[in-house]
């Protein structure tokens, strides 16, 4: 348990939202034939994978998936200077396909910004949609995310941690002021 | 971050890893169908070029513009330097250009040095006099780990003209400070003056090196820079110091072969063990770029 910090998603939570994430992809595409799903790095990849297994369960496909480090897309190079690379991989040719990018957290969009320019660089994809855990508002561009696991009204004084047991030993979604401690 | 790039003797263990892992994350945009990101976007660099060059220039413009910087090309043959004019003032009017890393070559040692007084700009050095060419240590220390998977505890022989090279004088440096264990190997009039300073071993006798080495080095003669007769001659240096497959085939297994480039084919190396299986000459001059990239992204950030 946290003090600074409450918890707005259990695991719980967090495991029925992605599940009807994955139902409303596959209807809004009827199905997953097209589908390529990139998992934004960091928690987006491991989002991407629960989103993945969901979809194998529900329809008994393998959808490709892949990871997307955007660090080189950023627009803000110049005030932080140089970041650690991560690994970008892409699971084979996204011509034609429908690519499904995956975030936790949908802020400010200039991270989907970022990533919308790596997938087209990659190739050209017959659309891009988004799916992000949380929407947290605050946007500064004009970016919206198509599958939502919740909607979270913030303060820009406040944050939002996202939890997943594959880094972090549990799925849980936090939000408290800015830099407090847990 | 690093300000300048003038010598491996700046870089530490933790600088030098930096440098590397950020090259691995660059290696993969080579094999993409468009090899750009467009992180350097409005920066300008440009190549201060006063030797000749193929790769090094190439490999740099190549770092630069897959990175969307732009890339002035400066060779000192054509430009003001033929109507006399300094090192300085070519300096000053890039500066008044207002580029934002120069990339130097230049046959004076610590001419690099002395260009950080001179301008703002980032200064990286592509190869200076007998001194240092940092970034070819760097990119060969980056085909070691990713051919063996580490640079800790190699034993790797350094062989040849070590006395002209300044690609030794970085290779060694970086290879001592990633922990790996380094061997000298030439005639004794090309080994340096004050050879016992560098921490390495040195050897005369190229066939007992080999068997116990992980990674052979080999270095160009270079003729360019002889001024005086080094050894009688080039035939007599292939037979006792050039690697031929006999020679290859002493080494470990899974040793590998390596030179920075430009062969003298049948001196220091012949053709077969130069385009043969343990040869790593050919991915040198790839991970280049990618080392390259990596040096120029992480000096020119933050302060835009």
């Amino acid at each position: 348990m946290t003090t600074g910090f409450k918890q707005v998603l259990a695991a719980d939570d967090v495991a029925r939202a992605l599940k009807r994430m994955a139902h409303e992809i596959l209807e809004r595409n009827r199905g997953a034939g097209r589908l390529v799903l990139m998992g934004i790095r960091t928690r987006g990849v491991p989002l991407a994978e629960r989103l993945a297994a969901n979809l194998a369960e529900i329809e008994g496909v393998a959808v490709p998936q892949g990871q997307l480090d955007v660090t080189l897309y950023r627009d803000d190079y110049a005030r932080t200077g140089p970041l650690p690379l991560g690994r970008t991989a892409f699971p084979g040719d996204i011509d034609g396909r429908v690519v499904v990018l995956v975030d936790d957290v949908l802020y400010t969009g200039r991270t989907v910004r970022a990533a919308l320019d790596a997938v087209v660089d990659h190739g050209r994809p017959a659309a891009v949609q988004l799916a992000v855990l949380v929407d947290r508002g605050h946007r500064e561009l004009p970016i919206r995310a198509d599958y939502v696991g919740k909607n979270l009204p913030t303060s820009a004084d406040e944050e939002v941690r996202v939890r997943l047991s594959e880094p972090d030993g549990a799925d849980e979604v936090l939000l408290g002021a800015k830099g407090a401690v847990e | 971050m690093i300000t300048d790039l003038l010598s491996m003797e700046d870089l530490d263990t933790a600088a030098i890893t930096t440098v590397l892992d950020t090259a691995e994350g660059f290696s993969d945009i080579a094999l993409r169908p468009i090899k750009k990101v467009p992180v350097l976007r409005g920066r300008t660099v440009c190549n201060l070029f006063y030797e000749d060059s193929t790769r090094t220039r190439i490999s740099f413009e190549l770092a630069a513009k897959r990175l969307s910087a732009d890339v002035l090309n400066f060779s000192a043959k054509g430009s003001s330097v033929s109507k006399g004019e300094s090192l300085k003032d070519t300096a000053l009017t890039l500066q008044a250009m207002g580029v934002d890393a120069i990339v130097i070559r230049h046959s004076a040692s610590g001419a690099p040095q002395q260009l950080t007084r001179w301008v703002d700009a980032k200064v990286l050095n592509a190869g200076d006099g007998w001194h240092q060419h940092p970034t070819q240590a760097l990119l060969d220390l980056f085909t070691i780990r990713r051919r063996l998977g580490r640079i800790e505890g190699l034993n790797v022989a350094v062989c040849g003209d070590v006395y002209h090279s300044r690609v030794a004088r970085s290779l060694v440096q970086g290879l001592l400070t990633m922990g790996a264990q380094v061997t000298l190997v030439g005639p004794p009039t090309l080994m340096p003056a004050c050879v016992e300073t560098w921490g390495t071993a040195v050897s005369h006798d190229i066939d007992a090196v080999l068997p116990k080495t992980d990674v052979l080095y080999l270095l160009r003669v270079q003729r360019e820079r002889m001024a005086q007769q080094f050894f009688p001659s080039s035939r007599e240096y292939a037979r006792i110091w050039g690697v031929d497959r006999h020679r290859v085939a002493t080494l470990p297994e899974d040793a590998i072969v390596m030179h920075p480039g430009p062969m003298n084919r049948g001196v220091e190396i012949t053709a077969d063990v130069a385009d043969g299986a343990n040869s790593l000459i050919a991915d040198q001059v790839t991970n280049g770029i990618a080392v390259r990239m990596s040096c120029l992204y992480l000096m020119l950030g933050g302060d835009a």
